[in-house]
């Protein structure tokens, strides 16, 4: 009786201890960011107050100030970013769903997803030849392309691959109703796969909330308050990157908070994707 | 005298090189139900898809002949106009699901951008869900996702939507395949309803379905029509050998 059950004894041992294994691991995938949050939130949410949100940073030397100048621009320079990816980027997505097989579609996936592969820095770098040398000056819109370039391939991509998961009957549904094409992608394609489209245009603005590198040759920065898509722009990422790295403790104290800001910001953009995907689901 | 009001003259279908409805003439009378059976790859959901150019949806599917409806060539017509005189009911439940049940019957109103006054949706509504039997028991939930109900209402629902555009024939592609007994023999019992306003041509791997609900049935094998005939004379005294080996389970 011993001699049979001893190796079995050994195997459910053998899978205890694989799954604390397995355990651990998932453990360790929530630890890095729970540590980050705790610090950046540590550091930074002391920082933040109404007169943090309303005010430019202050001269060197002068205590106080804030960070309205990135707020404001960085809500702007993503807004623009947005208004040019999302109408492209969804309509692309519906044209690669509906046409699987035509070459164009081919060349668009492929050359999509090399995008999605081109570092941020090189898109930064081909907006300042494209955009700010031939016009002569750092704007803001030219950052807001550059980020628009990147958000393009997570949404074309998120809007294919929802629409691709549609049942054909539902297709078929439509023009068996005597509907044409247009209408059939308009009237329920679109809307039944609505969730998902949303969700992926959500996390491509969380995406590009935090992105520096496409903006530093391209909003460039700006101490002051400027609403003026053709003049240089501040924004939050390149407001933490400048001040992080200044000598000053007052401007370290801006950059933490703005770090704080930008992380909560990702983090409701993020969670409310969450809802968003959960509570618009269209059940199939 | 039964009037006609489909007649395919030659018709063939193809996806790509492979032909899969051969030479196909058939007449289809006024208000009768029509059933279309063969073994599985014989072409007949090809044939069904082709009467309302469902079929050249599918990326490299043709198709030649004619088929005409009221003497109009359903080839030569614009394909939505087509689809608004001949509804269609498919395999599988596919209400709209981001559509309530109100909406689902008025669908091909709605998402075709027709506006109607209310009082005529109401009507077409409920005419529509009465004549699939549906109306009692949903009545009180209209506003609910068409998805909610259970398979067979589903499918009734579909058959309320493409009655509701008052079309002149409806073709159904195994309708019941993906329904229970019980849901079977509701949406069965409906075919005799429908014939006093409708043509209906139905598609069955089913043969006990194909003898209960209709008046003519059509053989279909190897993409070629073998047998089309009075129900009750095929089953009773096929001509082809190839019909009675179906019949009597002899064909593989």
């Amino acid at each position: 009786m011993k001699a049979k059950n001893s190796p079995v004894r050994f195997r459910i041992g053998k899978n205890g201890f694989f799954k604390g294994v397995v355990i651990a691991f998932a453990f360790s995938c929530v630890i890095p960011l729970l540590f980050i949050l705790a610090y950046i939130i540590k550091a930074g949410i002391t920082k933040i107050n109404w007169n943090f949100l309303v005010n430019v940073p202050k001269p060197v030397g002068e205590s106080g100030g804030g960070i309205a100048n990135a707020l404001l621009g960085s809500i702007i320079i993503i807004a623009v970013a947005a208004v040019i990816a999302i109408p492209i980027g969804i309509l692309g997505g519906i044209y690669l769903s509906e046409n699987r097989k035509s070459k164009l579609a081919y060349w668009a996936r492929l050359s999509i997803d090399i995008l999605q592969g081109v570092p941020s820095i090189v898109i930064g770098i081909v907006a300042y030849f494209w955009l700010v040398k031939p016009f002569g000056g750092f704007s803001s819109v030219s950052g807001s392309i550059a980020l628009a370039i990147m958000m393009l391939p997570i949404v074309v991509r998120s809007t294919e691959e929802t629409l691709k998961l549609l049942p054909d009957t539902l297709r078929e549904a439509g023009f068996a109703l005597g509907m044409p094409f247009h209408r059939v992608v308009l009237k329920v394609i679109v809307p039944c796969g609505i969730s998902g489209i949303l969700s992926g245009v959500m996390l491509s603005i969380a995406r590009i909330a935090g992105e520096t590198a496409p903006l530093l040759f391209t909003a460039f920065g700006n101490p002051y308050l400027s609403t003026s898509l053709t003049k240089p722009m501040q924004s939050l990422p390149l407001l933490i990157f400048n001040y992080a790295t200044s000598p000053y403790n007052d401007w370290h104290d801006l950059a933490w908070g703005a770090s704080c800001i930008l992380l909560i910001f990702v983090l409701v953009l993020n969670i409310f994707t969450k809802i968003i995907t959960r509570k618009w689901k269209v059940q199939l | 005298m039964e009037s006609t009001i489909v007649r395919s003259i030659d018709y063939n279908a193809y996806f790509g090189d492979n032909h899969v409805v051969k030479n196909v003439n058939i007449d289809i009378p006024k208000n009768n139900v029509i059933a279309v059976m063969g073994p599985s790859g014989c072409g007949k959901t090809t044939f069904l898809r082709g009467i309302n150019r469902m079929h050249e949806l599918i990326p490299g599917a043709t198709a030649k002949g004619k088929i005409m409806l009221d003497n109009e060539d359903v080839m030569e017509m614009h394909p939505i106009f087509v689809r608004l005189k001949i509804g269609m009911v498919f395999q599988r439940p596919n209400p709209f699901p981001n559509l309530s049940i109100y909406d689902n019957v008025i669908a091909g109103y709605k998402l075709n951008g027709i506006k109607l006054p209310k009082a005529e949706k109401d009507k077409i509504v409920e005419q529509s869900l009465t004549k699939v039997a549906l109306w009692n028991e949903v009545k009180d939930q209209l506003n609910k996702k068409g998805t909610f109900l259970s398979g067979g209402q589903q499918q009734r629902l579909c058959i309320a939507r493409a009655v509701a555009m008052e079309p002149e024939v409806l073709l159904f592609d195994e309708p019941t395949s993906a329904l229970d007994p019980i849901s079977t023999s509701t949406v069965e019992e409906l075919f005799h309803d429908l014939k006093q306003n409708y043509t209906l041509i139905i598609v069955t791997h089913n043969m006990q379905q194909a003898a209960r609900v209709s008046d003519k049935t059509a053989f279909f094998y190897m993409g070629e029509l073998v047998e089309y005939d009075e129900t009750k004379r095929m089953f009773t005294n096929p001509r082809d050998t190839r019909t009675q080996n179906y019949i009597t389970g002899r064909f593989s």
